[in-house]
């Protein structure tokens, strides 16, 4: 395959998986994972 | 390991407060450098007529001690704080961490020496030469081995946002530092780059801006996501705009290092290209700002009382407009404008004083009391101080290299109506003097809240003793 097939593809396939994440994000922005993961930094407080 | 296993019930602290104290030191002995090199631009006279305090060896000094230093020291500090509180277990290979710890201050003394006898692979921010590289990658890789090590045996489901952020910093950086430094050793201190002509200025703009946004961007985004919510006491506004930010920036910081090479050699499409990436960063960028910025909605009265915070919000305000000012600096046409000028100098200092410091700042002055087993600082007056000091050094900063900039811009471009320049070069050396003042003082004043900051984290710690930190009992919110 030539070089510049695989650039492109790299480019596109990158793209794709950016725009997936954005779609994965909108899905779960009102999952309790999400509001776990955000209070991570408040599980350990003792003061 | 059996190490870690028998240290589980604590965190492994040591090691975050060697780095800190030493986050401070460098970061006062880095500025002064600055402040040198500042004054010898005032004064070339104070480079004493020696090689080894000539400018062009203390300017790559100052460079290397403020951010890998004090911007080093304090991203150890700080990652290796956030991943053992945020994955609820102590530092993977206690002995690795120290390794590192002393590996790095290695790499700062042989920089510190070998810059200044005039030891250069002549590659800005990556002038080291190659024997010191090879002892960066290995304590960098180390550094890797720790923090994702302490990520897989973590407590928790999830791994917190700063720590996505902390990765990628530590990953990229690795990448950098390996392809940028890859050269052909001639002799003990002496190589060449393994790359030639434009293809080397590019591995090295790609190097150079990376370096921005990841040592000097992610890093730091890592510590704003948790030292932010911890200060002003509430969770960060948006957990999906921190993802979205977070791959948003992954994505397009690699391809904007082009900008840093308008109407050079290199081709026409790359430079387009890295120009058009550049525009897109701002809105990543921004992302992360308002996200927080609106960390702090409902607490805004918390700014009055918490100098803290304070340097966390102003430092997230300086990132905004640095970013801001980036790409905008980056479209061809304003570049033909600001590049080789102070502007540029002034826009880089925007974002390391503004955003780096202060952020930096505001993280160890909330670390270094609880790692010393205190309720706060020593006095809380002077970190008032500090914020007031630095804060109007960074402006009085700015401001005069924007004037100096944007005026050197202009009298460079300007042409009589027969064709030839209205000024020679020496006179837009000249028309900057007065900025140049400016720019020291402002300089002198920001190094002079570093001090305070220095002598209040030494009462601080005196006072104190080391901390034992016990790590929670896990089950109960899983």
């Amino acid at each position: 395959m030539d070089i510049n097939t695989l650039r492109i593809l790299t480019t596109v396939v990158s793209f794709i998986v950016f725009i997936g994440i954005l779609v994965w994000v909108w899905r779960n922005r009102n999952t309790s994972d999400f509001k776990e993961a955000a209070n991570l930094p408040f599980e350990d407080d003792q003061s | 390991m059996q190490l870690t296993n028998t240290q589980s019930a604590t965190y492994n602290d040591g090691v975050i407060r060697q780095f800190s104290i030493m986050a401070v030191v460098w970061g006062v002995v880095g500025m002064l450098v600055g402040c040198v090199i500042a004054a010898q631009l005032v004064w070339p006279e104070l480079n004493l007529g020696l090689p080894w305090t000539s400018f062009g060896r203390l300017r790559p000094l100052h460079t290397n001690a403020v951010i890998f230093a004090f911007g080093g020291c304090t991203l150890f500090a700080t990652s290796y704080y956030v991943v053992q509180r945020t994955c609820q277990t102590s530092l993977f290979c206690g002995k690795l961490a120290s390794f590192t710890f002393w590996g790095w201050q290695a790499v700062i003394l042989a920089a510190a020496i070998s810059l200044p006898l005039g030891f250069s692979q002549s590659k800005e921010y990556a002038e080291l030469e190659w024997p010191i590289d090879i002892l960066i990658a290995v304590v960098w890789v180390s550094y890797a081995v720790v923090f994702f090590g302490t990520i897989a045996k973590r407590k928790v489901k999830h791994i917190y946002v700063a720590n996505w952020f902390f990765g990628a910093f530590i990953l990229t950086v690795a990448l950098l530092h390996i392809v940028n430094s890859a050269a052909i050793p001639v002799g003990y201190m002496k190589s060449y780059s393994a790359y030639a002509g434009v293809q080397d200025a590019m591995v090295q703009w790609w190097y150079g801006h990376n370096a921005v946004g990841f040592f000097l961007t992610a890093g730091f985004l890592g510590i704003m996501y948790y030292f932010v919510p911890k200060q002003a006491n509430r969770p960060v506004y948006s957990y999906s705009l921190s993802i979205v930010h977070f791959w948003a920036l992954i994505f397009t910081y690699m391809w904007a290092g082009p900008h840093h090479l308008h109407y050079t050699a290199l081709p026409d499409w790359t430079q387009s290209l890295g120009m058009a990436f550049s525009l897109i960063l701002l809105a990543p960028s921004w992302g992360g700002m308002i996200n927080g910025m609106m960390t702090m909605s409902g607490a805004w009265h918390k700014l009055r009382s918490d100098p803290i915070l304070r340097f966390m919000i102003v430092s997230l305000s300086f990132y905004g407009m640095s970013t801001f000012e980036g790409p905008m600096m980056a479209i061809k046409t304003v570049n033909s404008l600001s590049h080789y000028t102070d502007w540029t100098v002034g826009h880089v200092h925007s974002g390391a004083l503004g955003w780096v410091g202060l952020v930096s700042m505001g993280a160890l002055y909330y670390m270094v009391p609880r790692l010393f087993g205190q309720k706060q600082m020593h006095s809380m007056k002077a970190i008032e101080l500090h914020f007031w000091l630095a804060t109007v050094g960074i402006v009085l900063y700015i401001a005069s290299l924007w004037i100096s900039g944007v005026m050197e811009g202009l009298m460079w471009r300007a042409i009589n109506t027969d064709g030839t320049l209205t000024y020679t070069f020496v006179e837009s050396v000249k028309a900057k003097h007065p900025y140049y003042i400016i720019r020291l003082l402002g300089g002198l004043l920001y190094l002079s809240g570093m001090v305070i900051m220095l002598w209040n984290v030494i009462k601080t710690a005196t006072s104190g003793k080391p901390a034992i930190a016990s790590i929670p009992p896990v089950a109960a919110h899983a």
